[in-house]
């Protein structure tokens, strides 16, 4: 009788978790540094709320030699990587992946592109603006940024977590990570995805449509 | 009736070993190409892509079998010197440059050249050591 009574109930028991776990909502992790801060709630008493890490505000040249800050990336989600025009090892690849989902969401106003050059020195904005002319990118959702070094790599290492340095001893002279971030319309980080590697880039491909399903709600 | 069975199944086995074999120049043709391929990967295809379909206006692609065949005598000083001169590939002008390749040996490059003119569309067929060793000492 016990039996009897226990198969069924599990049963039941495995087939409501099965249907509940299918009506789950994929969303993406927030990344990055957070930490907890004392709130005041609406009642008058204290209750803990997360703060995640946002991209900071910036300002940069962009390939049209104009100024542009967190100002052209508002309310939309983009996805930010380093990278410099004369490089000959990873970066031709990162573009090559990026262009692809470029031409994928180019009628969607909501999905934009940020580059940061890392060579300082040459790839002012005259050369971006040659380089993406090559890669085949016009319009404005594709911006390539340039500033000074102190400000991009300080921005690479604390906010996008990309390591980016100078390297007298590489064959190019900079030696970069080639992490595609994708940044949400809270500036939050809610992915990182190596640009030279197709099954991470299929991934984001598919993540794209997640974060941008999440902000409608 | 069995003799002549016997004969035929010994006939058609003959047959097929001879066909299945490859001619010592086509083995070493294969040779070149797949450890061709490998360079490719590890060297050329973040520029070139991986079907030698290029990269926008930035890298031209491998496809256009004219233009290889025309300068297959330059192919290999384009590897090992990288390349500043602009040119024109289906029509299109590149004028970026290509970066050099010098720790390349002459076999490196004869193994990559194989594979690039034996893909892609193209069937040049062998390029040899003894090819690759006299065009790089003809590089300008």
């Amino acid at each position: 009788m016990k039996l009897n009574f226990s198969l069924p109930l599990s049963f039941l028991f495995a087939l409501a978790i099965f249907i509940s776990s299918c009506q789950d909502t994929k969303k993406l992790p927030i990344l990055g540094p957070r930490e907890a801060v004392s709130v005041k709630n609406e009642d008058g008493s204290m209750g803990v709320d997360t703060v995640y890490q946002t991209i900071p505000a910036f300002r940069f040249l962009n390939q049209d030699s104009v100024y542009i800050t967190n100002d052209q990336f508002k309310d939309k989600i983009y996805i930010a990587d380093f990278f410099f025009t004369s490089c000959t090892t990873i970066c031709p690849t990162m573009h090559r992946n990026m262009k692809t989902i470029f031409e994928k969401y180019k009628n969607n106003p909501d999905v934009m592109y940020l580059s940061h050059t890392i060579d300082f020195k040459y790839d002012k904005p005259s050369v971006l603006k040659k380089y993406a002319q090559k890669l085949g990118v016009d319009g404005n959702k594709w911006q390539f940024v340039y500033g000074s070094k102190d400000s991009v790599y300080k921005l690479a290492e604390r906010n996008y977590l990309v390591a980016v340095m100078e390297d007298t001893t590489a064959r190019d002279g900079y030696i970069h990570q080639g992490w595609l971030v994708l940044i949400d319309k809270q500036k939050r980080i809610r992915g990182a995805y190596d640009g030279t590697d197709p099954k991470q880039v299929e991934q984001l491909t598919k993540d794209i449509p997640v974060l941008l399903a999440e902000d409608k709600k | 009736m069995r003799k002549l069975l016997i004969s035929t199944i010994v006939l058609f086995t003959l047959l097929t070993m001879i066909y299945s074999c490859q001619s010592a120049d086509q083995v070493k043709q294969d040779i070149y190409y797949t450890n061709g391929r490998d360079y490719y990967i590890k060297y050329c295809q973040n520029c070139h892509g991986a079907k030698g379909e290029g990269l926008g206006a930035l890298a031209p692609p491998l496809t256009d079998s004219v233009f290889l065949k025309e300068n297959k005598q330059k192919l290999a000083c384009y590897i090992k010197n990288g390349m500043s001169e602009a040119i024109t590939i289906h029509g299109q002008k590149y004028e970026g440059k290509m970066p050099d390749f010098q720790t390349l040996a002459a076999i490196d490059i004869a193994q990559i050249v194989v594979y690039i003119t034996n893909s892609f569309g193209n069937k040049q067929g062998m390029y040899t050591l003894e090819q690759t060793s006299n065009d790089l000492k003809n590089c300008k």
